[in-house]
């Protein structure tokens, strides 16, 4: 189980299902994403987050 | 489990509930600068894409009234008679990752947030320079909506700060507040913009260079603490001083206030539930060596909640949990997983009838308030090879899925153009519904006629039906050409070879190894260690020598590990899955060569440290009275009397951060707080100077530099234009700085003066050749991804971690070499590496084997080989290409070409472009 559906908890969850695991990703608001979802761009690739 | 009050499944995102809902809503995710409805969806790519109902807002849900949603939802996906679920489930392992808190308003106060609108915090700010913002990415005054001319940040809001009880420094403002100046002045080049600090924190890879950069671009860095910010006329007067003791004051448009990363609302609650400690600022309780484990076996934390962090290093720690869950839980590995099955693919051969169906999709009003969807399906009649046409109200929807299978099985169709929104976010859907219906994927053309036509052509209907027309016109001739192409997969050879064994080296070898994979360790060194076995304590108060010797112990007697030192890589050949490494161990003059068949390799080979001849312009020799932070470390750690000097000086980025290398060691500052309070803790008389530029003791850190400060440790700053001078004087070198606060040079002649002294990479030119992986202009490893894939290199199959990657602390290391084990792992776990179809492909006949594809292929993807009669020839290595299409579109004999972008298809789709 991984508690919170940030990018720290969404890239865990990811990791673990490619690693051959069954994962509940368990978030309390209404869409995964958390903080890096709000920010506009992310140094130094200017990359959109979202 | 609390209810959404919409059925994920029906709902299509189309935002009609919103349009109609009556009600206001202050909108979160902007940060409360915009409004929203009750009902509705935080952004639009948000996932799942599925709308939901705020039960303290909705009038039905809190006075039983409205319900205008449940009429205007075409899908009937409104639910009001969903409940809140609770539900037990058997798990494993946890990873907590519940991120971080807000700095509660009080402390922002100060500054008159809440009292003028002016006054924003950094998050906030970010949403005013987003496109998807309050206005659209428009920078305004919040007051009156005027474009801000002068622009104040303040950072250190929340955090190295007592007052508010967060003693620790939060690691990204610095940073954030640099890339939010630069967006700033990208939007508007007249912004003037002045960031106020106390040490620029940028310790990160190439961070410093983006400082050096905003600072190019006219942004103003003013060392100074903030006194507060007053509403002054139209504007907000700002009062601070600076470390000669002057107070000023200066008028701004906008302060943004650079929040720290306070510890998660609910963290003790959190630690409550699960059963694990805190630390004393309520973030997780870790140690130096075991960065991921809470107090509660089975419990692993990840990203900010650990403490205080960036981007790139929650990814790390994320995939670092991941690998330690994998090796804790191994004997549980594929249980429960769900693989789906699909029908047998129908073969499509090349001279088979082409049958095209061609999809509209209105998507709600999406498109079809635009365009005119009927006369666009309308228009495919009778054109070549359309059998069958169709317009759906949302094509992405689960029934509409279920159509599209129907109809492929009804007429027999073996292409399908679907005209609807953007590729990249539907085209994996679409194709697995083409899977579902035994169609290859590849067989599938999508035409986009949201992006391209309903929303940028908005105001003129008339021309977005025509380019709608256009683009369904070109993707059917480009459907006619369209084959289907074969899902690849590449068997691997389930072992991993780890290059170094530090640190870095041996505790991915053991993440590695706990999961059951055979890993070999390969040192160049008699011994293994690496640079640890030169440290003998941490700022954490850890004995060095005592965990590096638990850890060479556990890897020497797990039997998964193959351990050979005196060792050295001297030969790759092959790709992912399939690497075969030449080895070569030196024992006295004796050189004997091995081969190794492996799957992954993990590069962990180090740096070393630096050692400048040149010191801040002023030329150095090492001896007893001068040395470097790691030679005083030996010498406080030894036995014996007078181990503390009586009188230190020590020069912080001694040959770094321009001064001989160009970037930041990271770890400097925090090894001379660890040293100077060592001193102070054997000779509380010892006189300790540190001169300093910026003092870089991130995250917990700093409870170490305001410890050394209050124990009489004098930290002293220094500037490139007035830096330290040193004059040998006798056995000892005097050292003359300037005093900011006495305003005045002062000479001292210390016992030692110890150079801060930086880290350089070792070897990664030479790896890098081997491997062809690239490096940045620091000799570094570059990674494939700064952000998103901070330990894996462009080369697939090799993944980097520690010094080799950058200079970093030894969690740091610790953590990014898990990561590195638990992303080499994937591949090996699987047992077979899956290739896109759309990978590159060589006519052999046609190929001159001019290598110019070769020479350009970023991932080492396409190499020239000898034919059975001895010509070159290019062939391409289906494992590792990427399908970004270089090759083909250089070859000047046009002999490559791309799965799915034939020289064919995209001609026919030209053609049918200048065709009415």
């Amino acid at each position: 189980m991984v508690v919170g559906g940030g990018i720290a908890g969404v890239q865990a969850a990811l990791d673990l299902t490619e690693l051959g695991y069954y994962v509940y990703l368990v978030e309390k608001s209404a869409a995964i994403g958390g903080a890096m979802a709000q920010l506009d761009k992310t140094f130094p690739t200017n990359d959109c987050s979202l | 489990m609390r209810p959404r009050y919409i059925d994920a499944d029906k709902c299509t995102a189309c935002g009609l509930c919103t349009k109609y809902c009556p009600r206001h809503l202050v909108d979160q995710y902007n940060e409360g600068l915009a409004v929203t409805r009750p009902i509705h969806i935080d952004y639009a790519q948000a996932v799942p894409a599925t709308y939901f109902i705020d039960p303290e807002a909705c009038l039905y849900l809190k006075h039983g009234t409205c319900q205008i949603c449940v009429c205007t939802c075409q899908s009937k996906a409104i639910d009001f008679s969903q409940k809140a679920e609770e539900k037990e489930i058997q798990i494993g392992a946890v990873i907590m990752a519940p991120g971080f808190g807000r700095i509660p308003d009080a402390t922002l106060a100060k500054y008159s947030y809440g009292q003028h609108p002016d006054v924003m915090t950094s998050l906030e700010f970010e949403r005013l320079l987003c496109a998807s913002g309050p206005f659209e990415g428009e920078v305004k005054c919040l007051s009156d909506r005027r474009h801000p001319k002068k622009i104040a940040f303040i950072q250190c809001v929340g955090s190295r700060d007592l007052g508010c009880n967060n003693g620790y420094c939060s690691s990204v403002c610095c940073m954030y507040a640099i890339k939010e100046a630069m967006v700033a002045k990208e939007h508007d080049p007249e912004v003037e913009i002045t960031i106020y600090y106390m040490d620029m924190r940028t310790q990160g890879k190439g961070f410093d260079a983006a400082q050096k950069k905003a600072e190019s671009m006219g942004i103003r860095f003013v060392r100074a603490r903030v006194a507060d910010v007053m509403p002054w006329e139209k504007n907000l007067k700002l009062t601070y001083s600076t470390l000669d003791g002057t107070h000023s004051f200066e008028p701004f448009d906008i302060v943004v206030l650079s929040v720290g990363l306070d510890a998660p609302a609910d963290a003790k609650n959190l630690g409550e539930i699960a059963g694990f400690a805190l630390n004393n600022y309520d973030f997780c309780k870790t140690e130096t060596f075991a960065p991921l484990l809470t107090t509660r076996p089975g419990v692993m934390v990840a990203g900010a909640f650990q403490g205080p962090k960036d981007i790139p290093e929650s990814v790390t720690q994320s995939s670092a949990a991941a690998g330690l869950v994998a090796g804790l839980i191994a004997k549980d590995r594929g249980k429960a997983l769900v693989h789906k099955t699909y029908p047998k693919e129908q073969k499509t051969g090349k001279d088979e009838e082409v049958r095209i169906g061609v999809f509209v999709c209105h998507c709600g009003i999406n498109i079809g308030s635009v365009v005119d969807v009927p006369a666009v399906e309308q228009y495919t009649e009778g054109m070549e090879g359309v059998v069958y046409h169709a317009q759906s109200l949302y094509s992405c929807s689960q029934d509409a899925q279920e159509v599209l299978k129907a109809k492929i099985k009804e007429h027999n169709l073996n292409r399908v153009v679907i005209a609807a929104c953007s590729p990249r976010t539907h085209e994996p859907l679409f194709q697995e519904t083409l899977k579902d219906a035994g169609l290859n994927r590849c067989l599938f053309e999508m035409v986009n006629i949201r992006d391209h036509c309903s929303w940028v052509h908005a105001n003129e209907p008339a021309a977005a039906t025509q380019k709608s027309k256009d683009l369904v016109r070109m993707g059917i001739a480009k459907a006619r050409h369209i084959q289907p192409l074969p899902e690849q997969t590449v068997p691997v050879t389930p072992k991993a070879l780890v290059l170094g064994g530090g640190v870095a080296g041996l505790t991915a070898a053991l993440t590695l190894a706990e999961q059951g994979f055979q890993t070999t360790v390969v040192e160049k060194e008699a011994t293994l260690g690496g640079h640890l076995q030169h440290l003998s304590f941490t700022l954490q108060g850890d004995t060095v020598s005592t965990v590096l010797g638990n850890l060479t112990d556990t890897v020497k007697k797990n039997k998964k590990i193959e351990v050979l030192t005196n060792t050295e890589l001297t030969q790759v050949n092959g790709f992912v899955g399939n690497f075969s490494s030449v080895l070569t161990t030196t024992k006295g003059k004796k050189a004997t060569e091995t081969t190794l068949d492996h799957g992954v390799i993990i590069i962990a080979t180090g740096g070393r440290e630096h050692r400048p001849e040149l010191v801040l312009g002023n030329p150095v020799k090492y001896s007893d009275a001068i040395v470097t932070q790691r030679e005083l470390e030996q010498r406080l750690s030894g036995k014996g009397k007078n181990l503390a000097p009586k009188s230190v000086v020590m020069v912080q980025c001694a040959g770094s951060r321009g001064d001989d290398l160009n970037y930041c060691s990271k770890v400097c500052c925090n090894h001379a707080v660890k040293n100077a309070l060592k001193i102070k803790s054997l000779d509380p008389a010892s006189q300790v100077v540190v001169l300093y530029r910026d003092m870089r003791t991130y995250g917990f850190a700093e409870d170490a530099y305001r410890e050394a400060r209050e124990k009489g440790v004098v930290f002293i700053p220094y500037t490139m234009d007035n830096k330290p001078k040193f004059k040998a004087s006798g056995k000892k070198t005097s050292v003359t700085f300037y005093d900011p606060i006495l305003r005045d040079e002062v000479t001292m002649t210390p016992e030692v003066l110890t150079l801060s002294v930086g880290i350089v990479a070792e070897g990664t030119e030479e790896i890098s050749k081997l491997l062809k992986v690239p490096v940045n202009e620091d000799k570094f490893f570059l990674e494939a991804h700064v952000k998103l894939r901070p330990v894996e290199l462009p080369v697939s199959g090799v993944y980097v971690c520690g010094l080799a990657h950058s200079p970093k602390p030894v969690e740091e290391i610790i953590v990014q070499a898990q990561a590195a084990a638990a992303k080499a792992s994937i591949p090996l776990c699987k047992g077979f590496v899956s290739v896109e179809p759309t990978i590159s492909c060589v006519d052999k006949e046609a190929c001159i084997g001019c290598g110019l594809c070769e020479s350009l292929c970023p991932y080492q993807s396409i190499r020239i080989i000898k034919d059975e009669n001895g010509k070159r020839k290019a062939e391409t290595i289906t494992a590792s290409c990427k399908g970004c299409g270089i090759c083909a579109s250089h070859c000047p004999v046009f002999a490559i070409s791309m799965g799915g972008f034939t020289d064919e298809q995209i001609n026919a789709q030209i053609t049918a472009f200048g065709a009415q």
